[in-house]
């Protein structure tokens, strides 16, 4: 469904991606896993259109969107929950659940409805606080909600940044739950991690990514048991 | 009464600045600019549509002359792109927009000049200040296109210094003889006026002396007034309550973002613009109509008017819509106050005053926060 090839992405001067490859199939749970200032977001931020890459291509669906404006890769069904959630805190929750409709036509009006529906069923808690700013969301809600909004834009590969950065524990347990829960109602998914454990719980497949690099990849159930990943993901001597 | 109008006037100009604020974070310098060419505009319309039996100036000949090259470009540009790569260009598509843009301006002129045949002044004033409007609209996008748009991801200094080129811009070139040229001109009084109401004052006061004027509520003033907190009202329905609205707070708090939604931020922004110059036209053309005479388009008493709006926007909290229609009313009421109770000479005193005052006492202005901006 994704393929990502050799890619290259540099900040100026300075070298963030030294050629990565790596694909996500039609159905998947993939995590990328990686320390802090790995490349993980700047992967991302790359596939999403944000940022452009020195070298290398994109694939969704086997077309390249390496030249696509960001605005239209999420009309393709590739969205992004970005890092930090990129919650609108001026708005209410539910302007914001409103904006994750903004590429669906008015016509499908009815399609949106369920869809919103669907995800406040998975957010229970956003529900009681639609009519509240986002600005006054405490943190796990405000990823409730980047979720959602996510969702409501129906995203055939759904990527996500971190949800679980600086969560409580309990409300981590949740997240990652919701996220199987959203895999198995269909929609593909390209986790980034610096939770290790919690990924590679959940994933199918899981990518290890260090100063720009992959580093190793494989099914997360080994990569979890392999001594290198244990070692510096896992917090095992 | 006669604040109120002149302060929801100001309001509409203010608008313009802290909507492109909001989004770029930079002052658009030569907002002032487009509004003193909304009221050239109009005055150029009127001419065109036959006030009273004027003659055209020449402008009206340059503008066709340009609609019909930038439309013929574009039909070009859109054949080219088509033969060559199957589809049309959408740089083609922005020509050709432009284009019928500015051909269905000059088509309301015509329907302005029929109206004015049948001396049907007040709508022949509201198509007029439809089509100042629709062609500040395209300055202001072309401006943001040309001027602007290249220097996205320049340091905001660069862009605050290419605003102020692009206002001494188009001051110089207003100022051209195929243009507008240096001499003041009358403007056409396309709106009835008369005095609806008198109250106060003192008896046989003059102007100018401590005496208090008394308080007149004009027909123009209540026209003015109206027309700019209809536009008011509109906007703030448009901004609070639609789709588009959502896209432009979106982009204004974190372009990033916004693009994650879908939202095409380039349009957004262009469409802030097209906005923010449309509002300004208004003002133009409804300050044109209450003070009746048009200086250079270089004049000092018109930049200064757009210089109070600028103020109205700061003391509002620049970057906040509702703050700019605050800041406006504000600054139109203590003028009128300072007028009625001291003297018009000092008015502009009180006007820096409050700016000054306001900035101290809450920096981010009336209904701005201070340190939201993000990183
Ligand atoms: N806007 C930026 N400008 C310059 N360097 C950046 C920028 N964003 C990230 N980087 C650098 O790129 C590298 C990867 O960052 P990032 O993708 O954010 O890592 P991660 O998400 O894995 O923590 C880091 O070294 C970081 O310092
Ligand atoms: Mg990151």
């Amino acid at each position: 469904m994704l393929e990502v090839r050799d890619l290259k992405v540099n900040y100026g001067a300075i070298k963030a991606l030294h050629g990565i490859s790596l694909r996500v199939n039609q159905g998947e749970i993939v995590t990328l896993i990686g320390s802090n200032g790995a490349g993980k977001s700047t992967t991302l931020r790359t596939i999403s259109g944000l940022l452009r890459p020195a070298s290398g291509d994109i694939l969704f669906e086997g077309a390249s969107i390496r030249a696509t404006p960001p605005h239209e890769i999420v009309r393709l069904g590739l969205v992004q929950s970005p890092e930090g959630r990129g919650v609108f805190p001026n708005m209410t929750v539910d302007e914001n659940l409103q904006l994750g409709a903004f590429v669906r036509p008015a016509s499908e009006r009815g399609a949106i409805a369920a869809d919103r529906e669907r995800a406040l069923g998975l957010f229970p808690r956003l529900r009681e606080r639609l009519k509240q700013s986002a600005g006054t969301l405490s943190g796990g809600e405000q990823q409730m909600l980047a979720m959602a909004r996510a969702l409501i834009a129906k995203p055939r590969l759904l990527l996500l940044d971190e949800p679980s950065l600086g969560l409580a524990p309990q409300i981590v347990q949740t997240i990652f739950k919701i996220i199987r829960d959203i895999n198995a109602s269909g929609t593909t998914i390209l986790l980034v991690e610096q939770n290790a454990n919690m990924a590679l719980r959940v994933a199918h497949r899981a990518y290890v990514l260090e100063v720009g690099r992959i580093t190793m990849e494989g099914a997360a159930a080994e990569l979890a048991q392999s001594d290198e990943v244990r070692k510096a993901y896992l917090g095992h001597g | 009464m006669d604040g109120l109008a002149v302060g929801s006037l100001y309001a509409l100009i203010a608008l313009g600045y802290t909507m492109v604020y909001g989004i770029l974070k930079f002052i658009n310098f030569a907002h002032s600019d487009i509004f003193v060419l909304g009221a050239w505009m109009s005055y150029t319309v009127a001419l065109c549509a036959g006030w009273p039996q004027g003659q055209p100036t020449h402008i009206a000949n340059w503008v066709l002359f340009v609609l019909v090259a930038v439309g013929v470009a574009g039909g070009v540009y859109a054949l080219v792109g088509r033969l060559r790569l199957g589809k049309i260009p959408s740089g083609a598509w922005t020509l050709l927009l432009v284009s019928g843009w500015g051909f269905s301006a000059a088509g309301l002129v015509l329907v302005a000049r029929a109206l004015f045949a049948a001396d049907q002044k007040l709508v022949a004033g509201g198509v007029i200040l439809l089509v100042s409007m629709l062609t500040c609209g395209v300055v202001g996008f072309s401006l943001e296109r040309l001027a602007y748009k290249p220097l996205r991801k320049a340091p905001r200094l660069n862009v605050l210094i290419t605003a102020i080129g692009v206002s001494l811009f188009l001051q110089n070139v207003g100022q051209l003889d195929w243009m507008f040229g240096t001499r003041p001109q009358g403007m056409p009084a396309l709106l009835p006026d008369k005095v609806l109401a008198t109250f106060g004052g003192t008896p046989g006061a003059t102007a100018g002396s401590w005496d208090v004027q008394p308080i007149q509520v004009r027909l123009l003033d209540v026209i003015a007034g109206g027309t700019s907190i209809i536009l008011m009202l509109a906007l703030d329905r448009l901004v609070f309550h639609t789709k588009l609205g959502r896209a432009m707070r979106a982009v204004s708090f974190n372009e990033r973002n916004a693009a994650l939604m879908g939202i095409p931020v380039d349009k957004v922004i262009s469409f802030t613009f097209v906005l923010g110059a449309m509002l300004a036209a208004a003002a133009g053309f409804l300050f044109g109509q209450k003070y009746s005479g048009l200086g250079q388009p270089a004049a000092a008493i018109w930049v200064l008017l757009g210089l109070k709006a600028f103020v109205a926007a700061v003391v509002g909290g620049i970057g906040n819509i509702r703050g700019a229609m605050l800041g406006g009313l504000l600054i139109g009421l203590a003028e009128m106050f300072v007028k009625a109770y001291q003297s018009p000479a000092v008015v502009d005193i009180y006007v820096f005053g409050i700016l000054i005052f306001v900035l101290l006492v809450r920096p981010g202005g009336l209904l701005g926060r201070v340190g939201v901006e993000k990183v």
